[in-house]
């Protein structure tokens, strides 16, 4: 599936990836290939990117949207910064 | 004869020198135009994405929506957010803006205005001073925003406007700047930024079966400030690129001016050179006569 994370004051991320893991506002979920169209609200946590299956990156955010549309996610938030 | 010779030499010498510094400044906001461009291009797939993500929840909802950033009620109190620059030099620019801002006050707020209930914030601190003089009721000033350019302190702003409308202390908020056309070309506007325009629903939207989580209400209600924070983050950023753009004109126009000027005073200069040396030569030959005499 295709990822997309943008903020406004860039596009932090695009790429297809395995899946992400994201800090909904009741809970951590995570979004996997083929997952069924979905709007969420986030909250303030972490987004974990999995490139592969032991392959990833964290961002940290302070909230914020996903949506999961036809394969692709793509994720709105404010006040993100990659974490090592 | 000399003494205007070298008084001409200084005025030269000095405009030269104020030229440098209008080159300068125009290459300086040149260099700071493509900067602030590339800001605003690097907003819009947020932006888009979070209206169309709006659009699509709204399409989704049966029935009206009830939003209480959205509610018009009649307008007592007034709100204007003028955006304008930190610094000068910059053309017509910020009288501009504040012209576009008495303007709108006049024509649509006037009872208002006399009873004293129109309030200004001020982002940039041109603004402000003009506005403060010119007697207008000024309030928070978010001064420092241009100097380091930040969604966060931008969202500070948007946010106390919407607390301000949810409190009933305001009953329209408006946002004067000047949207960004080109270098030589700024629009300046008051855009009304609360109540928010109604959303209208779109037809041949996403009609997919979304999972809502939260439920659409709560979604959009979530939704809805974080539009509003972008809105007035795009004006700023707007009004940044209007502000080096205007500048960066005006400092052309004066390093052109400035050659024109040097231009004739090197005409006036290499006449009276050329005069002192003409006397010079006659005092030399008609002495030489003189003495031959």
């Amino acid at each position: 599936m295709t990822l997309e994370i943008l903020t406004p004051e860039k596009k932090l991320y695009s790429g297809e990836v395995y899946g992400v893991q994201l800090p909904g506002i009741s809970g951590l979920f995570e979004v996997l290939d083929k997952h069924a169209p979905l709007v969420s609200a986030l909250g303030k946590g972490r987004v974990k990117v999995l490139k592969d299956k032991n392959n990833f990156v964290h961002y940290s955010i302070n909230g914020g949207f996903v949506e999961v549309l036809n394969n692709k996610a793509t994720v709105l938030v404010e006040g993100a910064e990659a974490i090592d | 004869m000399a003494g205007q010779l070298k008084e001409v030499r200084n005025r030269i010498k000095s405009i030269q020198s104020t030229q440098q510094i209008t080159k300068a400044m125009k290459m300086v906001s040149a260099a700071k135009l493509r900067r602030a461009q590339d800001a605003i291009v690097q907003m819009r797939p947020y932006a888009q994405k979070l209206q169309e993500m709006l659009s699509n929840i709204v399409s989704n909802v049966e029935g009206d929506l009830n939003i209480k950033l959205a509610e018009t009620r009649p307008v007592e109190k007034v709100l204007f957010i003028v955006i304008t620059s930190d610094r000068g030099l910059a053309g017509a620019y910020n009288s501009n803006v504040i012209k576009t801002v008495k303007a709108a006050i006049a024509s649509e707020y006037n009872t208002q205005f006399a009873k004293g209930n129109v309030t200004i914030w001020n982002i940039g601190k041109k603004g402000w001073e003009s506005m403060t003089k010119s007697g207008y009721k000024t309030e928070d000033t978010y001064k420092d925003i241009f100097l380091d350019l930040k969604f966060e302190k931008v969202q500070a702003a948007a946010q106390a406007a919407m607390k301000g409308f949810e409190n009933n202390q305001f009953d329209a908020v408006y946002i004067v700047y000047s949207e960004f056309k080109n270098a030589a070309t700024q629009q300046f506007k008051a855009e009304q930024f609360l109540p928010i325009p109604k959303v209208a629903k779109v037809e041949g939207a996403k009609k997919a079966d979304f999972i809502f989580e939260p439920e659409k209400e709560t979604l959009i209600a979530e939704l809805m400030p974080k539009i509003l924070n972008t809105q007035l983050y795009k004006a700023v950023l707007d009004a940044n690129a209007s502000e080096h753009g205007a500048r960066m004109t005006a400092m052309d126009k004066a390093s052109e001016n400035a050659n024109e000027l040097l231009k004739a005073l090197k005409i006036s200069y290499n006449r009276a050179r050329q005069a002192a040396i003409t006397t010079e030569l006659t005092e030399i030959v008609s002495g030489a006569a003189a003495l031959q005499g």
